[in-house]
């Protein structure tokens, strides 16, 4: 079995007008072994830029503690927030710094940039960027997410409308994986506020 | 095969451990104990090779000894969970520790909690978990009998369920278990199960 998939993730993040919505699954689980159900894979790094992580969970944890350590450090340098941009390099590089001996996780990026415009991004284990207009997705369920999100996707959706469909696509492809899924975590972002959501799946 | 189970109840956690220190097919011993004592008022219940079970615990627990020393109140259970975790994954590139621990513990504002960290520096924190072959039949009857805000009565009625299954399923189920409790009065032991007494000393010829 190969190492992303011994835990299993399913991260999605799509775009909408002027917000933008990620969503992962909540189960914590050791190959077949479910070990937790209300597990937290999306971090908030500030309140517009949100981090998923998906793969190995050891590496998802110890790269979380890494870049808030870095955010923090440039929150007192340069006494801002950083840019979604910047912090998708700054999240390159480090899995780049690792090219030899690499974390084993997948992140998926999501931010509302300069005159609220929103940014997605995706990234693979050792830090080569995967920008996209639409939608960017991660994990063991990801060809299913490619799939729902492909077939429910439509531009410049509003937050209500994003929500749903995030949600569904979401919920219908982790239901094909038996690694993830037990629910859902959803963040809806707009420039005035962030609306977190759990959703509630087949439990299985 | 080892087999450490653990739960949350109404002001306190148990920790569940077997006792038996076996090296391929030879049992040396029946009453070994996993279950560490980190301070006054955490738990440590440890699964895994026995040389890094032994070593790595004890290091833990020197560790919280000295934080406490240095800064004069001890560790919160959140804070030794963060840093169990962080020792294991700074090891883990290096010079893997193979033991998987459930750390419990009571905070007087917070209450008892219980961590789950897997032998790769996983974290999480939860109500109910197990390690080991005992996990799938311990899990199993956890997820059916347990609710939140249990007895300690109700609690222990659970491990026994758990032990059972465990003793009656398992092929090479230990004969013997140690169940520790820790809530506001202090970590300490609750009770032995044993089904085989371990006898020391010559044999009487």
């Amino acid at each position: 079995m190969s190492i992303f998939e011994y835990n299993g993730s399913a991260l999605i993040a799509m775009v909408g007008k002027n917000c933008f919505a990620i969503a992962s699954d909540r189960r914590f689980g050791v190959q077949l072994q479910t070990v937790a159900t209300d597990f937290q894979k999306i971090y908030r790094i500030h309140d517009r830029v949100f981090l998923g992580l998906s793969g190995l969970a050891t590496d998802a944890q110890t790269l979380y503690q890494r870049l808030v350590f870095r955010h923090k450090l440039y929150q007192l340098r340069e006494e801002r927030d950083m840019k979604p941009e910047t912090f998708a390099s700054l999240v390159s590089a480090l899995l780049y710094e690792k090219r030899f001996g690499p974390y084993f996780c997948q992140p998926v990026i999501a931010g509302l940039g300069d005159e609220d415009k929103p940014f997605i991004c995706t990234m693979d284990s050792i830090g080569a960027k995967e920008l996209a207009k639409d939608f960017v997705v991660a994990g063991t369920a990801s060809e299913s997410l490619y799939g729902a999100c492909e077939a429910m996707f439509k531009p410049d959706m509003e937050p209500e409308e994003l929500f749903e469909i995030i949600s569904q696509a979401l919920l219908s492809s982790v239901d094909r994986d038996c690694l993830s899924g037990w629910g859902g975590h959803v963040y809806v972002v707009t420039p005035t506020e962030v609306k977190e959501r759990i959703l509630k799946g087949r439990m299985d | 095969m080892e087999c450490v189970f653990g739960l949350v109840g109404d002001g306190f956690a148990l920790v569940v451990a077997d006792s038996s220190a076996v090296h391929s097919i030879l049992v040396h011993k029946s009453n070994e104990d996993k279950i560490m004592v980190l301070d006054s008022h955490k738990l440590l219940g440890a699964s895994g090779e026995g040389g890094d079970r032994a070593q790595f615990t004890e290091y833990i627990q020197k560790n919280v000894a000295l934080y406490q020393f240095r800064n004069g109140i001890p560790l919160t259970t959140a804070a030794a969970a963060n840093f169990t975790r962080g020792e294991l994954a700074t090891a883990l590139r290096k010079n893997p520790y193979a033991v998987n621990i459930l750390l419990a513990g009571y905070d007087k504002d917070i209450g008892p909690s219980l961590y789950y960290i897997d032998y790769i520096a996983s974290l999480h924190k939860i109500e109910k978990g197990a390690f080991g072959y005992g996990s799938y039949f311990s899990l199993a009857m956890m997820d059916r009998h347990y609710h939140s805000g249990m007895t300690v009565e109700e609690a222990v009625d659970l491990v026994d369920k758990c032990i059972m299954e465990i003793r009656s399923r398992l092929v090479v189920a230990p004969p013997n278990f140690v169940i520790k409790i820790v809530d506001k009065d202090g970590a300490r032991e609750y009770a032995w199960r044993e089904s085989i007494k371990d006898t020391t000393g010559a044999p009487t010829s």
